[in-house]
């Protein structure tokens, strides 16, 4: 199926891809050959209902936001090209990309967007703000009924209390960065891809 | 125009006298002219030619290919427990009110996306990818220029394989299934005796003998003191409806099964006339307790074939064996397992039944070079005393991955259709849950 599918992306297409994500060409191919296995609606783009249908997605605790992170808002499908922009936070840095000091733009897999990325599954109305209410959402998604709300509750507020430096009893994006700055985010939202 | 037609009959009449006395007549009696042996060799050859041929010419890119076949991404093994405690190591385990990060989602999204990219289940329903180029167009490796030569055989294997193999192949399939109806409708009216059962027995592995010439099967079997004996109960690993046809060359089973209607129903009531297979009808199927007892009924007659039962429930792509289902388990018979694996580089032998329907599989199949597999019969396993069913069936599903050298996986099979169940996801949280308030509060709150 590999190439069959590959034929049908065009050189042009490849390399513009290549140039934003650092994805190599066969990379591309191959991640091209899963884009279109995935796509059961086969008109080129993926719908919510393709990703919920793999088994080990589903049983994700979060795999809902994960998901919805392929989607920019307002949105119900998803083409190549933004489901490789979305895979390729997860590219780890390698090492000549940390020397080059790319004055354009930023590479989609450096720290701040993988931690960019993270921070979205937390905040669920895109408003750049983890608030307590957002925060409890997405903890009941990842414990399920087996913890109760009082206890959910101080799990919330002693974590909002750590990070809010402002005293909104929010967490914005520059908090969410200073509490996890120990943290080996290169590492932990790496995956190895092969050649 | 007279002399025309005489032609024709009479080639016809030559092409049916040499099927019949060169594959025929020793495929009934079980002994073979050496013809599909020189056929295998030959193929071995240009295969292995054109393999080297293909790795010469793109010496460089071989490299990169070399790890396609081992998918997109590594994967690191690591469980819940152990990625989270490292992404927590950086900082103290607080006093009260439970042990949450927020970096604790890196854990679910690396997790999600890598299942995004290449999961375990939905692509053992697609067909399993080639390390390299088979001179068919039918898998990951399409048609690629690579010399002139090799261009060349592949147009010549076109033309052996859709002009010679393919007619040659459905006239094998169509006289063995009319054989089949024909032998067993007519044993069928014999008064049971031992001479009944013999001649069924007879006929039924005669007609799958001339089946498996028709699919050019090449059959390896293994450890053939294993073989399923009587008053038991056959599991194998279930690629695709040839299975049946590859097991009972070696010697018959009886079939359980639905009732089908068209073709597979005529075969289904000429079959079960001469020899007791189980069929049931669809609203019987539900009936658990109904298709747990004549199964018992049957088990527990000696004179009994065997039952073959592909506990997967749905065909896999032959790389990896799935979840067992329990029904098969319950019963209490000693389970004979089987290993099948197939040699993909001969062709693709799993059925994709949601692109294809049966008989263009089976056209497919025809097309292909050759069928090449091996069976291994493992020895007899019984169920452990305190051991429940579902266990067991695990247990025999490790064996024959094992033996087959395919995957072990928990998954179900039925997952090709169904959504999964909720009750996983509520485990990963339940697993999780206890990383953030330990074990015992996990346990109050239940």
């Amino acid at each position: 199926m590999g190439s069959r599918a590959s034929t049908l992306l065009r050189e042009e297409e490849i390399e513009e891809i290549k140039k934003e994500t650092g994805f190599s060409h066969s990379q591309i191919t191959r991640l091209y050959s899963r884009f279109t296995s995935l796509d059961k609606g086969e008109n080129g783009t993926l719908s919510r209902e393709d990703f919920q249908r793999i088994p080990e997605l589903a049983i994700n605790p979060l795999g809902d936001r994960i998901i919805n992170a392929f989607f920019p808002e307002g949105e119900d499908q998803v083409n190549f090209k933004g489901f490789m922009r979305t895979l390729a936070h997860f590219r780890p840095i390698e090492d000549n990309e940390k020397n080059k000091n790319l004055p354009a733009s930023e590479p989609l897999n450096s720290r701040t967007n993988k931690l960019l990325f993270a921070f979205r599954l937390y905040d669920l109305d895109r408003d750049n703000k983890i608030s307590r209410d957002e925060l409890l959402q997405v903890l009941r998604m990842m414990v399920g009924v087996n913890i109760s709300d009082e206890q959910l509750g101080s799990i919330a507020d002693r974590t909002i209390q750590e990070a809010d430096t402002n005293g909104d009893s929010c967490i914005s994006f520059q908090e969410f960065m200073k509490v996890l700055e120990k943290v080996d985010v290169e590492q932990k939202m790496s995956i190895r891809f092969l050649h | 125009m007279e002399d025309f037609w005489a032609g024709v009959l009479w080639a016809l009449r030559i092409w049916l006298y040499l099927i019949i006395s060169l594959i025929m007549i020793p495929a009934m009696f079980g002994f073979s002219l050496g013809i599909s042996e020189t056929y295998m060799t030959i193929l071995v050859k240009t295969l292995e030619w054109a393999t080297l041929s293909i790795q010469k010419a793109n010496a460089e890119e071989e490299k990169v290919n070399a790890s396609a076949s081992n998918g997109l991404i590594q994967r690191e093994g690591g469980s819940m427990e152990k990625e989270l405690e490292e992404l927590r190591r950086s900082r103290p385990k607080p006093p009260e009110g439970g042990d949450f990060t927020l970096s604790d989602c890196f854990y679910f999204s690396r997790r999600g996306i890598e299942s995004i990219v290449d999961d375990e289940v939905t692509q053992r329903f697609t067909s399993e990818e080639l390390v390299s180029w088979n001179l068919l167009t039918r898998t990951n490796n399409d048609f690629q220029y690579i010399s002139l030569k090799l261009t060349l055989v592949y147009g010549l294997g076109i033309f052996v394989r859709y002009c010679i193999l393919a007619p040659l192949r459905i006239t094998l399939a169509c006289i063995g299934l009319t054989w089949l109806v024909i032998g067993t409708s007519a044993v069928g009216f014999l008064p049971n005796s031992r001479v009944k059962f013999w001649l069924s027995e007879w006929v039924h592995v005669m007609c799958y003998r001339i089946c498996a010439r028709g699919l050019s099967a090449t059959i390896h079997y293994h450890n053939r003191e294993n073989k399923p004996k009587k008053g038991g109960i056959c599991v194998a690993n279930h690629t695709s409806p040839i299975d049946i046809v590859i097991l009972c060359n070696d010697g018959c089973y009886a079939m359980v099964g639905q009732v089908h209607g068209g073709l597979m129903g005529i075969l289904q009531r000429a079959m079960v006339r001469s020899c007791p297979h189980v069929w049931f009808e669809r609203s019987e199927m539900k009936d658990r307790h109904l298709v747990t007892k004549r199964l018992k009924d049957h088990v527990n007659d000696k004179t009994k074939l065997p039952i073959l039962i592909f506990p997967e429930g749905t065909c896999i792509n032959n790389t990896s064996v799935m979840m067992f289902k329990k029904g098969s388990f319950e019963i209490g018979a000693t389970i004979y397992p089987v290993a099948i694996k197939y040699d993909p580089k001969f062709g693709d032998a799993f059925w994709n039944s949601s692109k294809y329907s049966m008989v263009s599989y089976l056209l497919r199949m025809m097309t292909s070079w050759a069928l090449v597999c091996n069976v291994w019969y493992l020895p007899a396993m019984h169920q452990q005393e305190g051991e429940d069913a579902v266990h067991f069936a695990n247990r025999v599903k490790s064996a024959i991955a094992h033996q087959g050298g395919l995957i072990d996986l928990q998954w179900d099979g039925g997952l090709k259709r169904a959504k999964v169940k909720d009750t996983f996801k509520e485990q990963q949280q339940k697993k999780y849950s206890s990383m953030v308030v330990g074990d015992d509060s996990s346990g109050n709150s239940d």
